[in-house]
């Protein structure tokens, strides 16, 4: 295709040389989102919250303020909803303690007067159950194909335990819909931390000690907004099987997937001639793995040979670790008629009869990992996969070029000119010589 | 550096066709000490968290971002072949902190393969009392082809993801000012042959699982080349170097031929 633009401008070109590329979008076009950003802040009301040690307010108010003017500042599309936690009940009782929790804005288009009266009204309670808190905020952010994003919000550790609400966290990231939780603690202490990076990990959110107030009120702006910017980006789930034969055919685009400790899971992807696959994946680091890690892409031929690798390993922290191939089947190039190419690279069609209908060749991706879990790491459900392909118009091996570059080269026609310059005027000279002899 | 000496070369050979002229090259080719913002761009102020959310940012535009020790800051650029990119970034801690930490820049191209810095603190670690760190990558010259089982940098888009690698656990989640510039040098057409027919621009779109069927569904083979492709070389600074040879050859031709005449009767 550029090719015939490239013959249009030759002649043009020997005066000028126009850019033959111009600037190329950094991200594919986005389909056009079905539904609106959905944000669920969940915020512990839990006694603890009455301590008084941000910039000598209680914790609470710090996070009331806060809350009011993420709400002024919200943007008219996102649906927010607020769901407390240990807010309303005083007893003692854990067992009825650890099932407080309320929704007090229910997500959608916000009443922004309604929303602050409810935040408004809170005064520090009861118990921390967080994982119930965060199953029910899935569940209030329902499902569908856009990410989720929870906004939690506490200063103490949770003391419902169990469920343990980073294992919640993790098997709600695992099922169908996205879900991300990012954490935002209180004067947090060790405990308290670990868990809500924890938490973050298990969902790739992110986690912040918040500080102060106005730390506290930009930090959840900021993930409102990304909330709204980013929300339509989410992945196709899909299930790799454990061998070649059988396992999903991809289109291009972005497909999610588990996959467990030395687990290798395969796909396979349609390949026609004169395409070239390309193809990346990322495995999320979401629970603790020993320091040193790898993940391996394979593209392999239905018999079992290896076109190519992507590797990469990595040592200590990290979010994802990413790998990514290109493969073209350069054999085609070589050859004008492309229906004589022989079978053997894995084609599983045979020759085509008729002379425009191209067989595609399955090439299979294996996407492998060698991570090691640590003592009482969760094997199970898989580390999140992301893998993305893309199948586009090969480039082909460029050609010997036919012209040539650099002063040797100007120095030498020159010379070469020259040359024959003399020889043609000292034979000229002789011929003419010989004539007036004549 | 050769390659980009000659690039530079073969656009002085527009200018200085008649009596060349040797251009200080080298001048041109280093890449400059400190990248620059460029005049008049609008500073960025997001970042994303994953390949997928990385927040797109154009070569000269500043970056200043609020974020917590700990997180995976991802920023995106586009890049076109014989550009060299230069990235830039400072860390500021506001507050203080229990131990020393190591930041790092990563580079991805847009298969998220990483990418090598030729030059550049890429994982600097900063003692406790430190107030700020600078981080910095050069990164390889972008090459219009390469084979498809090769590394090379290729067009298309690459990625930045910015993270603390080491850090005291009580460090995590304290707030940090994060600075990033991303610099270009060497517009113009790259030296190398070859093309790119679809640069590494990654589709972003949910993907579709596929049948039987549709995987294996005759498609038309759409080869739309023609024998005048075949025959023209690619559009490039060889046309130019080659023509101003056969110039230099023709009138070097006509220079030999005049000197084999009789000298001229004054």
């Amino acid at each position: 295709m550029i090719n015939l633009r490239r013959s249009t401008t030759v002649l043009a070109g020997l005066v000028v040389i126009p850019a033959l590329l111009g600037p190329v979008p950094a991200m594919a076009d986005e389909p056009e989102p079905a539904e609106p950003p959905r944000v669920e802040l969940v915020l512990d009301v839990s006694g603890s919250m009455g301590a008084r040690d941000i910039e000598g307010r209680s914790r609470i108010s710090v996070a009331q303020q806060a809350f009011n003017e993420v709400v002024d500042a919200l943007p008219e599309t996102t649906q927010l909803g607020i769901r407390v936690l240990g807010a309303t009940y005083k007893g003692e009782n854990k067992k009825v303690g650890c099932q407080d929790t309320q929704q007090i804005v229910p997500v959608g288009p916000v009443d922004r007067t309604q929303a602050k009266d409810a935040v408004a009204g809170l005064k520090p309670t009861g118990f921390t159950p967080v994982g119930l808190a965060l199953r029910e905020a899935a569940k209030d952010l329902g499902s569908g194909a856009t990410t989720r994003r929870i906004v939690l919000i506490t200063d103490g550790e949770d003391t419902c335990a169990p469920p343990d609400p980073c294992d919640v966290a993790r098997e709600l990231a695992a099922q169908g819909t996205r879900l991300v939780v990012d954490t935002l603690g209180l004067a947090p202490d060790e405990k308290v931390r670990r868990q809500l990076l924890c938490i973050a990990a298990a969902t790739g959110g992110t986690y912040t000690a918040a500080q102060s107030t106005d730390q506290l009120t930009n930090r959840i702006k900021q993930l409102v907004d990304r909330a709204q910017e980013t929300y339509t980006r989410t992945p196709t789930v899909v299930g790799g099987s454990s061998v070649c034969e059988g396992a999903p055919l991809l289109a291009p685009g972005v497909y999610t997937d588990r996959e467990k400790f030395s687990e290798h899971r395969w796909y396979r992807v349609p390949v026609r001639p004169g395409q070239e696959l390309r193809a990346s994946v990322s495995v999320a680091l979401d629970r603790p793995v020993n320091p040193d890690y790898g993940v391996l892409l394979r593209a392999v031929a239905t018999d079992g040979r290896e076109l190519v690798r992507g590797v990469d390993a990595g040592s200590g922290r990290a979010d994802v670790v990413s790998a990514g191939l290109r493969w073209s089947d350069d054999h085609e190039d070589d050859q004008d008629d492309t229906d004589e190419r022989d079978d053997a690279d894995g084609s599983v069609t045979t020759a085509a009869t008729d002379p425009e209908i191209v067989p595609p060749t399955m090439v299979c991706l294996v996407v492998s990992n060698s991570f090691a879990p640590r003592d009482g790491t969760e094997a199970s459900p898989g580390m999140p996969v992301e893998l993305t392909v893309d199948v586009v118009a090969a480039s082909p091996t460029p050609k010997g070029p036919d012209l040539g570059r650099g002063w040797v080269l100007l120095a030498l026609l020159t010379v070469a000119g020259l040359v024959t310059g003399l020889l043609t005027g000292l034979l000229t000279r002789w011929w003419v010589a010989t004539w007036r002899e004549k | 550096m050769s390659v980009r000496t000659t690039l530079t070369r073969s656009l002085a050979a527009l200018v200085a066709a008649a009596g060349p002229v040797a251009l200080p090259a080298t001048a041109l080719a280093a890449p400059s000490d400190g990248p620059t913002p460029s005049p008049g761009a609008a500073t960025v102020t997001r970042a994303g968290t994953s390949f997928l959310t990385a927040t797109t940012i154009a070569a000269g535009q500043p970056v200043q971002v609020d974020a917590s020790t700990g997180d995976y800051l991802y920023w995106s650029f586009t890049a076109d072949a014989g550009q060299v990119h230069d990235i830039s970034a400072t860390v500021s801690f506001p507050g203080a902190r229990s131990g020393a930490s190591t930041w790092t820049v990563e580079v991805f191209d847009g298969l998220r393969r990483r990418q090598a810095c030729t030059a550049g603190a890429q994982t600097p670690t900063v003692d406790k009392a430190a107030s700020s760190v600078s981080l910095g990558c050069t990164l390889r010259e972008v090459r219009p082809w390469a084979e498809p089982w090769s590394g090379d940098p290729l067009p298309g888009t690459y990625f930045v993801r910015l993270s603390v690698a080491d850090v005291p656990e009580p460090d995590l989640g304290a707030p940090v000012e994060v600075e990033l510039l991303v610099n270009a040098d060497g517009e113009g057409a790259p030296a190398d042959d070859g093309e790119l027919a679809v640069p590494l621009v990654p589709n972003t779109r949910a993907g579709a699982v596929l049948t039987d069927e549709q995987a294996t569904a005759p498609v038309e083979d759409a080869d739309e080349e023609s024998w005048l492709d075949d025959l023209l070389p690619a559009l490039g600074s060889r046309w130019i170097w080659t023509s101003v040879g056969g110039v230099l050859a023709a009138v070097a031709g006509v220079v030999g031929f005049a000197l084999t005449r009789r000298p001229r009767r004054v």
